[in-house]
């Protein structure tokens, strides 16, 4: 009757040896494939301009800071007797901006950009969740009229490419003040995270069984807090998964992005192109701004890699 | 400490009705055993009183007072779900401690320890505190359940197969334990089971339902001794009672209106004094140790009666039957005289 249970849903079937070699290379090989490119961008960060564009390509090759002092500096060319009378060059970036007869003349717009895209991305992932949660809890858990038609309108709003929109959306953003904002940005990519978040977490909270709350209920608390204390974390597999997606979509955003910010409210995206050296594009200082881009992405996920890998099955393979 | 009424109750999902019109009283202190087939209503009836689901039409009382419209919180009631009790992202004893922690009660945590620990050691599972609920055997999370409804003293404990998932010895146990616990705290329990053991041992009355309607409510004599038909009859009693037709007994007195007639298994004697009902054939003997069952082939007909452990009949023997107070059955499985 009560039969014996392990917390972990291996299968005691082992794979033969020869299954576990084969998927061991392929997954191998597929990681060499997707990696080759962002180890690229990495290297290229620490190249210096004449490296980054050389023919054949360097493979090996002395690195410098060059490209990491561009990012985040702003320069002019100045004479070589102006250079001698500034006195010792204060820190490291001084230096290696000497050595090309130039002197930092102020901070770039990496950073402002950067932490627009950390305001605008996280904030609109907030927001896609938490409405995201609130209405597939509601979709699944109360008789909501016209429940199917409201979620395949919901999901409607995703069956065309966003740029098809992003015309009008202009206009109407230009109209109302809110372009190049940052509050319009969170806006626009809420609003197209929210439909995601809504079909992912109703199958989530699908799948956790009403009694879960009902108990909770009879118990004396209230169904609000019954979703706080016994939903909620029953379904933070499902959010977590969400909320990577939604972040992922707002943080690498590209169109939206260059249609309706300039200035201001600029994300990383459209800036890191723009980044103009001397006598054409400055690939170390992109592929700097690449790989730190990167950062903030990733440690959001390996936050979240515990949830996300089981959550990523939408909800088929859960416990 | 409360009594419940249901009056008039009624519930439908969509084209299905639930329940039908239910009439019930279960009073301050009683334990009542609902018994019926799967599908009679018996959940959506312990759902109806805890307010998780709303009636139809009807209305439903709980100590008095008019709990129709009211959400669970206010009705004071513990559930005990079929399935599904644990929260699988808690340890045991935050499962067991979370009714106590409601914002309606406002326990310290001295307090609550206390009682988890006092709930924990009637259940033994003391040592399983620290578990994750996740990290139990059906058995042990049955008992969980059966802590975290036993933890809150709630003026009613609502019941749904709360022992189904034990192996024998524990319900044993449970069953005698539950009863004592019951009978100490005077609670008023509405319990669901499929077991007629459970029923019998634990029940005050038990209520008979079938397609959502009460068939027959009473002591557990009064439905095994005098069940209004045939159904309630088969429900209770193992094995089930001998229903043949009146015509396989020509020589039992009884109403000239009866079809059916009805012999529990321990009251057949065979070759007793004075003439026989009837006379059957062996077919064949179960052997349960403490008694055997005699199957029996009667004309064309099969009834079972109980023998003696160390009876000397042998498949093939013949055997005469005598009927002790048989029930008598009308064409609609009525039983006459109810
Ligand atoms: N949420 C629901 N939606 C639709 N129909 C339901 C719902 N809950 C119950 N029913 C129907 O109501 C009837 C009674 O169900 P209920 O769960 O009360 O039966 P039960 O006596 O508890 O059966 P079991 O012994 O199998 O648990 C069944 O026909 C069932 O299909
Ligand atoms: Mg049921």
């Amino acid at each position: 009757m009560s039969a014996k249970r392990t917390n972990a849903a291996y299968s005691v079937v082992e794979p033969t040896t020869t299954s576990k070699r084969v998927a061991g290379t392929l997954v191998v090989l597929y990681a060499i494939v997707t990696m080759i490119p962002l180890l690229w961008i990495f290297a290229t960060g620490w190249k210096s301009p004449p490296d980054s564009i050389s023919y054949p390509p360097k493979i090996l090759f002395e690195p410098t800071a060059e490209g990491h002092c561009n990012l985040f500096t702003t320069r002019t060319r100045q004479t070589d007797e102006f250079i001698e009378s500034l006195g010792p060059p204060r820190g490291m970036c001084d230096r290696i901006t000497r050595e090309r007869n130039m002197v930092i003349a102020g901070e770039s717009n990496y950073f402002p950009r950067f932490v627009n895209s950390l305001i605008i991305a996280f904030g609109s992932t907030f927001f896609a969740v938490l409405l995201g949660t609130i209405s597939a809890y509601a979709f699944s858990r109360f008789k909501v009229p016209l429940a199917d038609d409201l979620l395949f309108f919901i999901l409607s709003t995703r069956m065309m490419p966003p740029i098809a929109v992003a015309i009008p959306i202009y206009l109407m953003y230009r109209e109302v003040g809110l372009s190049d904002t940052r509050l319009g940005m969170i806006l626009l990519y809420t609003a197209v995270n929210v439909s995601l978040a809504v079909w992912l977490l109703k199958g989530f909270i699908d799948e956790i069984p009403r009694e879960y709350e009902e108990a909770a209920m009879v118990d004396g608390y209230t169904r609000l807090q019954a979703f706080w204390k016994v939903v909620l974390p029953q379904a933070s597999t499902g959010i977590a998964a969400t909320a990577i997606f939604c972040l992922i979509f707002a943080w690498n955003e590209y169109a939206f992005a260059v249609l309706l910010t300039s200035g201001t409210a600029q994300t990383a995206p459209p800036f890191i192109p723009t980044i103009i050296g001397e006598g054409g594009m400055d690939w170390p200082a992109v592929g700097a701004g690449t790989t730190i881009f990167l950062v903030p992405i990733l440690v959001f996920t390996i936050l979240l890699r515990k949830h996300l890998l089981r959550g990523i099955t939408f909800g088929a393979v859960r416990k | 400490m409360a009594d419940v009424s249901l009056k008039g109750v009624s519930k439908s999902f969509r084209d299905v009705a639930a329940i039908r019109s239910l009439d019930m009283d279960i009073a301050d202190g009683e334990f009542l055993v609902l018994l019926g087939p799967t599908g009679a209503g018996k959940t959506t009836t312990l759902r109806l009183v805890a307010g998780l689901e709303r009636a139809d039409a009807g209305s439903i009382w709980i100590d008095g007072r008019d709990m129709t419209k009211e959400p669970p919180p206010a009705r004071d009631v513990t559930f005990v779900f079929q399935q599904y009790s644990l929260y699988p992202h808690m340890t045991v004893y935050d499962n067991i401690a979370f009714p106590l922690r409601s914002p309606a009660r406002r326990l310290s945590e001295d307090q609550v320890k206390a009682r988890v620990d006092e709930v924990a050691e009637m259940l033994r599972i003391e040592h399983k505190l620290k578990n994750k609920a996740t990290a139990l055997s059906g058995g042990e999370m049955q008992r969980v359940a059966i802590g975290r409804a036993l933890v809150r003293r709630p003026a009613i404990f609502l019941m749904d197969e709360p022992l189904s998932s034990l192996d024998a010895k524990l319900r044993a146990e449970l069953r005698l334990e539950l009863k004592r616990i019951q009978r100490e705290l005077g609670a008023t329990i509405l319990y669901v089971t499929h077991d007629q053991i459970e029923a019998m041992t634990m029940a005050d009355r038990i209520g008979v339902l079938r397609e959502g309607a009460l068939v027959q409510i009473g002591t557990p004599r009064e439905i095994y001794e005098a069940p209004v038909d045939a159904y309630v009859a088969a429900k209770l009693g193992s094995p089930r009672i001998n229903l043949l037709p009146r015509t396989a007994f020509p020589n039992v007195p009884g109403p000239p209106e009866a079809v059916t007639i009805g012999a529990r298994t321990e009251n057949i004697l065979f070759d007793g004094a004075g003439a026989a009902s009837a006379e059957g054939a062996v077919d064949w003997i179960e052997h349960l140790g403490d008694q055997n069952h005699l199957h029996l082939s009667v004309g064309a007909h099969k009834m079972v009666m109980l023998a003696e452990p160390d009876t000397e009949l042998a498949v093939g023997d013949r055997v005469h039957l005598h009927l002790q107070a048989p029930l008598f059955f009308d064409g609609d499985g009525r039983r006459i005289g109810a």
